[in-house]
């Protein structure tokens, strides 16, 4: 070719491109094999679990092992279902947002404020550490200040606690980030119009940064979502719907758990863990949605 | 007052003494004295880091916002001082528009042009707001463009027409003053021209300073140049004055591309 003569250069033209194909045919394999697992744990559920899916297993709460065990005898599909696990999941997950999601946006924005300072820097470690915490020594914290302090027994209260301090630094840090985010302009008009600092951060900036907020809140949920060691230290579980923070309360994965201890209810264990991987990958596809679209 | 500068009777503006300094000792006013027209452009034109937009940001206090700042001297707007006005009600008779057309991005068109308002609480009637946006939209000539879409957000707007907004945004509060701190640089040349018109028509009403990095902008629309170097105020003079005839030679260096 013109260009080799012109650089003087050997024609090893073939043994380049053999070797590009060889990386290239590298990567794709390793590529593949990165979601190799996420693939088969899809087919997993879906062929294990989707036969157990129906209304029922949405509007009835978990069958007793006598009922589980005779639908299992004589073939059939297990009667029942996981409701008092999602009423669990999202009355505690509802208690532990309303909880946290003030708080750590105030404590977002209050890092974003303060960059550089010292009192922030401190706040933003705490944070990352917060969030290094392994679960189970959070449930074990909501057990001592909430179970055996205020409800005086296993309690949603409690649950919600444990999730909610997990929640914390997942908003808060998203929070800082959306906000710096947001081009200073925005700010400085408002602050050009006279308008005082709290409404600037009410009514320009979390208005302005509202998407972030919420993908940030969203990945926090579908986050905690799937919690479980935390709740059995705290909420126990029921078999029924329970609506009262006081009392002991059933959620997904702790029915998840509940029923791979039960040897006639394992056809359950998959349906339950589809339906809770649907749930978190809806809420994760709805938090990148949002973030696609405002950005 | 240095008897070089421009003297001006019955101004809007009293610069008095004004230093501004970050930390302990860097300057970026320094001694700046002068008083501004009333329904005039004044121009203030510097190289960089001339401390033009920070003496800019003092006139509406803006410059507080900064960390470590202090502040000597002071600035009379109509004989008052304004650092003893609450900053709202300064920011009321001091608008200011930036370098980046800044609408605020959650907000339609009209809320954006009644916005200094509604966040500061404001009641106003329906009817109140209409006139306000109407009268503010008709003074920068953007309500025959965005009539029928009010009610949208301006994100769809070019760079010109935005920038617009922002300045009916700062028109609605009526104001004594405009501060405009490089109001074209973002833009291209047609709507740089159409927003030097408006400002040539505001001065009918509204005192305007403008700091601009284009000095040719500053030769055609402004009355009154200050010229600030290193945080100092050089020269002071009328536009004409100054561009064909400067008294200092930093002025002359800086008009005649030397540096800058």
């Amino acid at each position: 070719m013109e260009t080799k003569a012109l650089i003087g250069e050997k024609d090893n033209s073939n043994w380049r491109e053999l070797k590009n194909k060889l990386f290239f045919g590298t990567v794709v394999v390793l590529a593949t094999l990165t979601i190799s697992p996420i693939l088969l744990i899809v087919y997993t559920l879906l062929s294990k679990g989707l036969k157990q899916i129906n209304f029922d297993f949405f509007l009835k709460v978990a069958p007793d092992t006598l009922q589980a065990m005779t639908a299992v005898r004589n073939g059939e599909i297990i009667p029942g279902g996981i409701a008092n696990g999602i009423t669990g999941t999202l009355f505690m997950v509802l208690i532990a947002s309303l909880m946290a999601i003030p708080v750590s946006i105030v404590i977002g924005i209050f890092l974003y404020e303060n960059q550089g300072k010292k009192y922030a820097n401190l706040i933003r470690s705490l944070t990352d550490i917060l969030q290094g915490v392994p679960s189970v020594v959070l449930g074990l914290i909501a057990y001592i200040w909430i179970v055996q302090g205020v409800t005086k027994g296993f309690s949603a209260l409690a649950g919600s606690v444990a999730l909610a301090i997990m929640m914390l630094p997942l908003i808060i840090r998203s929070t800082e980030e959306t906000m710096k985010m947001i081009p200073i302009s925005i700010k400085e008009a408002g602050a050009a119009l006279g308008v005082p600092y709290h409404k600037i951060i009410l009514r320009v900036m979390i208005p302005s940064g509202f998407s972030g907020l919420m993908t940030g809140i969203l990945l926090s949920i579908s986050r905690v979502l799937g919690e479980t060691a935390p709740l059995m230290l705290t909420t126990l579980g029921s078999t029924t719907v329970n609506f009262n923070i006081t009392k002991p309360t059933s959620a997904v994965p702790l029915q998840i758990w509940e029923f791979y201890n039960n040897p006639n209810m394992i056809d359950l264990v998959w349906s339950s863990s589809l339906f809770l991987m649907a749930f978190v990958l809806t809420l994760n596809i709805i938090a990148k949605r949002i973030s696609m679209r405002y950005s | 007052m240095n008897e070089q500068m421009l003297q001006v009777s019955n101004p809007i503006l009293s610069i008095i003494d004004l230093s501004i300094s970050y930390g302990e000792d860097k300057y970026a006013v320094k001694d700046v004295t002068a008083d501004v027209k009333r329904n005039a452009i004044t121009a203030i034109m510097g190289p960089s880091g001339c401390g033009k937009s920070t003496l800019l940001r003092a006139i509406n206090r803006m410059h507080e916002l900064y960390p470590n700042i202090h502040t000597k001297g002071g600035i009379k707007l109509n004989g008052d001082s304004i650092y003893e006005m609450s900053t709202t009600k300064l920011r009321r008779k001091i608008g200011m528009v930036f370098q980046r057309p800044n609408p605020f991005p959650t907000m339609s068109i009209y809320e954006n042009v009644i916005a200094g308002y509604d966040l500061n609480g404001s009641k106003l009637k329906k009817s109140e707001k209409d006139e306000i946006v109407e009268s503010s939209l008709t003074d920068v000539g953007l309500l025959d463009e965005v009539r029928d879409s009010l009610n949208k957000k301006g994100n769809f707007l070019s760079g010109g027409q935005q920038q617009r907004l922002c300045i009916a945004r700062t028109l609605a509060f009526k104001p004594d003053v405009i501060l405009m701190d490089e109001p074209t640089s973002a833009l291209d040349p047609l709507s740089t021209a159409k927003i030097e018109d408006l400002l040539v028509e505001l001065k009918e009403h509204y005192s305007i300073i403008l700091v601009t990095h284009n000095m040719s902008q500053a030769a055609r629309i402004s009355d009154n140049a200050m010229f600030m170097y290193l945080g100092e105020l050089v020269e002071y003079d009328k536009t004409k004055k100054m561009f064909t005839n400067p008294r200092d030679s930093r002025t002359e260096g800086y008009l005649t591309g030397k540096f800058g």
